[in-house]
């Protein structure tokens, strides 16, 4: 999978590696934008710093 | 390939019935179980190998497939041929990897990020919610309050009973609160209601709804989170007796001081009564009533931090000196 993707990158290696890291980068960023805080309101418990009956 | 390496260690006359058995130090010797056909083959051409290293060359490329794996056992690794069995496990492995960076930055996001995100929104919302309030101050014939602060914090003056404010729409901020305990710039909104997704997790505090508002005779009680989603409460375990809980509203600024503290369970709605654990009592003091998770991170039980009334002072006063400096956004 990922060294499928990194045959697919073209140039030399440290242009590959700039690829790399801008596409993690850009992932990161749209997990933390988005993907989590969707998830975040999923997952979270509704009682949890409240006394409740 | 055996059938040639064999032929070619053992004398003429012992290569029929044992050769398998007895003269195989090579690393072919794993290939005994096919001893019965090797023998066969090695007895047709008794003389073709003298020469062992293209022997076993030429063997080893001229079998099939099977034998070819075995030697890539023994042998310094050639290119692992990638089957298609392969290949899926090591795309599940790839997918496993990936869901477990995932869920490690996740968990980074909640606990480190979004509190960081979080708090930055909440410093600005109080800033700015205190700001609005300021406005009448500033256009009023009052001259500014700032100058009028050390005289107040110097003398305290009495400025009667506390001004409470009525009730607040759900949701919406309506006190901002400021403990210098929590850190010097630390200042949260206040905002109608406890529920999680609306006022919760969005790193400010939640007014018990059914609770009195600041200043009235009865118990002003909030609770914030204290492990992620911005972390506001993080500190409440380091409250000492007598540190100042500052509260301000649009009418004005409201000093609790912090008294002591309790855990209770989670089903503890004792501690937000107008007498806490005191149910049905009716109320002579002003209390507030910090509530949060404990302990950290597993929020089984939950931390109460009482505060008792200690003034107020009107917005014309300007805000107590203590926090001055936090109060809007310094302008």
């Amino acid at each position: 999978m990922y060294a499928a993707l990194w045959r697919v990158l073209p140039g030399p290696v440290w242009l590959r590696i700039v690829f790399v890291l801008i596409m993690v980068a850009a992932v990161v960023f749209v997990l933390a934008a988005w993907v989590f805080p969707w998830i975040d309101v999923l997952i979270t418990p509704t009682q949890e710093v409240t006394v409740d009956r | 390939m055996k059938n040639s390496s064999s032929s070619t260690q053992q004398p003429e006359s012992t290569q029929q019935p044992d050769a398998a058995q007895t003269g195989e130090p090579t690393p072919a010797a794993s290939t005994t179980p096919h001893s019965d056909l090797d023998d066969v083959a090695a007895s047709v051409p008794p003389a073709s190998g003298d020469e062992p290293a293209v022997a076993d060359g030429e063997a080893a490329s001229a079998r099939p497939s099977r034998s070819k794996n075995r030697a890539a056992k023994t042998a310094p690794r050639p290119p692992v041929k990638r089957t298609f069995a392969t290949k899926v496990v090591g795309v599940f492995g790839e997918l496993l990897i990936t869901a477990g960076v995932f869920v490690l930055l996740f968990l980074g996001w909640q606990l480190w990020w979004n509190s960081i995100v979080l708090t930055n929104e909440q410093t600005s919302d109080a800033s700015s919610l205190a700001d609005d309030w300021k406005l009448p101050v500033v256009t009023g014939t009052t001259p500014t309050p700032t100058p009028t602060t050390p005289d107040a914090a110097a003398a305290p003056v009495n400025y009667g009973d506390p001004a409470v404010m009525g009730s607040p729409s759900a949701g919406s901020d309506f006190a901002i609160l400021y403990v210098p305990r929590f850190g010097a710039d630390f200042k949260r909104t206040i905002s109608e209601g406890v529920d999680p997704h609306t006022v919760l997790n969005k790193g400010g505090a939640g007014h018990y709804e059914d609770t009195q508002m600041p200043g009235e005779v009865g118990n002003f009680a909030v609770a914030a989170h204290r492990d992620g989603w911005g972390s506001a409460f993080i500190k409440i375990n380091e409250l000492q007796i007598g540190d100042p809980i500052y509260v301000e509203t649009q009418d004005g600024w409201y000093t609790y001081r912090y008294r002591d503290t309790e855990y209770v369970t989670p089903y503890g709605v004792g501690v937000i009564d107008p007498v806490p654990q005191v149910e049905g009592a009716t109320a002579v003091d002003r209390l507030i009533t910090l509530t949060s998770c404990n302990p950290l991170y597993i929020a089984s039980e939950r931390i109460i931090a009482y505060g008792a009334f200690e003034s107020w002072q009107p917005r014309s006063a300007g805000p107590p000196a203590e926090i001055a400096s936090v109060v809007g956004s310094g302008n």
